[in-house]
């Protein structure tokens, strides 16, 4: 689609506005924009989008009920309002302490993703292994089954269920 | 190992080598790693800051890196060094000015470097010449099974490698390739190339210079996904399609630009020559716009057999070999100098002393035209 405004350039940014009940809609190049002061940001640095992601999330009180909203880390006595300030988390344990309200922006970040897939120290436990190889092979069956491959797909269902015994 | 040892001349990985290298600088793999057992850094004392650097510093100084290990004190590191080592791409910019007790090891000829207390606990890096991501990988993995004998990484078999940002989790890889897109730009098909790595949940940066800001047509493209896809997933989309598509896309406008906007072309590599021919004062901002100009020339004179007016006058140059003065014909190797060596601290470092901005663009200005002047 060509920008409404110079006619030259691919139009990237879409706007639909809704002005008592009028609808309009607009569709520029990011140069246009920009000229008609419709802010375009390019590189949203990573705290700041993590920390829209996180205020457009449920508040503490909504998820945890108001007596939590102070929930701190017994590990680190890190709180949710200083992740939100920081962007970083404490320690390794807040992922199991904040997991309610940390995964949403994990799923956000890693496109829907909420299990590792990949490398797993050589200390690791071997039933702990095991785990990460069956999340690993149910990822790869999706995969198969979402390109139609059913003879792959066959094949990780079989290896799936005599890892599981 | 001395800093003024390795600044008098250019990375390895920037030494014009490498499969795709006039288009693909380099292929760089990082790894994000905590040790169990402590806070992240952002609830860590300066005393356990000081435990964990003693502790990895002494684990990776043990290890088989190669013959010549270097350990720098980043924190205790004068401002213009830490520049230096920002400008050569062994540290980051956060590494270089943040808080608390936090070093370096760089070693493989700075092919490998470490970050201690950077935001994670440890991040390795091995960055190499072209197109190499998965021998970067295959390295970078050696070494982190190597580091992983003697210490206990925070790690759990939901999340993966558990990171102090949530956008580093699983995995904690980032792959980041760095290109070379003069020509894209003159056509006018950048921001296609920076849409669809958009669309691509890849994140572009520049390579060199402040911030995102892309100077001299370098940018950096990266992965930003974590968890949930493996390592040698992410490198082979890297190395077997992303990078081969964008590579074609630069190469298909660089033949544009010879079948049917030569004149562009040619204006562009005549008026950078001008200008660095003659110019006495120059930025390092300019002196990257224009030399990418020249880089593009040269390149696609020794890979497309380009023969215009402006790339034949280019390539006649005699580009004096920098320290030997050795004439020789103008080469990417000496274009890749310049760009390296006029940095701002490299120019500082190698002047011996701090220079306000006037007296750097001065002397960067004396160097560029020395060196293309004969």
């Amino acid at each position: 689609m060509q920008c409404e405004n110079c006619q030259k350039n691919e139009a990237t940014i879409h706007l639909t506005e809704i002005v008592e009940g009028v609808r309009t809609e607009m569709h520029l190049c990011e140069r246009c924009a920009a000229e008609q002061g419709i802010a375009v940001k390019s590189q949203i640095p990573i705290n700041e989008l993590l920390g829209s992601l996180l205020a457009s999330q449920p508040s503490d009180e909504e998820l945890f009920g108001l007596s939590d909203k102070e929930l701190s880390c017994p590990h680190c006595g890190f709180t949710l309002e200083q992740y939100r300030k920081e962007g970083v988390l404490g320690c390794p344990y807040d992922y199991e302490v904040f997991e309610k309200a940390l995964l949403p922006l994990i799923k956000k970040t890693h496109d829907g993703k909420t299990t590792h897939c990949g490398k797993v120290p050589s200390k690791m436990s071997e039933d702990a292994k095991k785990q990460i190889e069956l999340s690993n092979l149910r990822q790869q069956l999706e995969t198969a089954v979402q390109s139609e491959d059913y003879e792959l797909a066959a094949k990780l269902r079989d290896k799936i269920k005599k890892r599981e015994t | 190992m001395k800093l003024t040892d390795i600044s008098r001349d250019i990375n390895q990985w920037f030494d014009g080598s490498g499969p795709l290298a006039d288009i693909v600088i380099s292929s760089r793999i990082r790894l994000a790693r905590n040790l169990a057992g402590y806070k992240f850094l952002s609830r860590c004392a300066t005393e356990e800051k000081s435990e964990i650097l003693n502790k990895i510093r002494d684990i990776l100084t043990s290890l088989e890196l190669g013959d010549k290990i270097a350990y720098i004190r980043v924190d205790k590191a004068p401002v213009l060094d830490r520049h230096f080592l920002v400008e050569r791409h062994l540290i980051s910019r956060h590494h270089a000015f943040g808080k608390g007790p936090r070093g370096v090891v760089i070693a493989q000829r700075e092919a490998f470097t470490a970050m201690i207390n950077e935001e994670d606990h440890l991040r390795i890096q091995i960055l190499k010449g072209g197109l190499r991501l998965r021998q970067c990988h295959e390295q970078i993995s050696h070494i982190d099974d190597m580091i992983e004998q003697k210490a206990e990484y925070a790690f759990n078999s939901r999340y993966g490698y558990l990171t102090a940002c949530p956008t580093n989790l699983g995995t904690g890889i980032r792959v980041s390739v760095m290109l070379h897109l003069p020509a894209l730009k003159m056509t006018g098909q950048i921001e296609k190339f920076l849409n669809a790595s958009r669309d691509m949940s890849l994140a572009v940066r520049g390579l060199f210079g402040e911030g995102t800001e892309a100077a001299g047509d370098f940018y950096q493209l990266s992965n930003q996904m974590t968890l949930g896809i493996s390592e040698t997933d992410i490198v082979s989309q890297f190395e077997n399609t992303i990078i081969p598509e964008i590579v074609e896309y630069e190469n298909a406008a660089r033949n544009q630009l010879l079948s049917k906007q030569s004149d562009v072309l040619d204006d562009k590599i005549s008026r950078a020559m001008a200008l660095l021919k003659n110019a006495h004062l120059i930025s390092s901002q300019e002196a990257l716009f224009l030399l990418s100009h020249l880089r593009l020339g040269i390149n696609m004179h020794d890979h497309m057999g380009a023969s215009t007016p402006a790339i034949e006058r280019l390539c006649t140059l005699s580009g004096s070999g920098g320290d030997t003065g050795k004439e020789q014909g103008l080469s990417i190797t000496t274009i890749n100098r310049l760009f390296m060596l006029t940095l701002p601290a490299h120019l500082q470092l190698n002047y011996g002393k701090p220079l306000d901005p006037t007296h750097r663009d001065a002397l960067r200005a004396k160097i560029i035209r020395s060196t293309l002047n004969g």
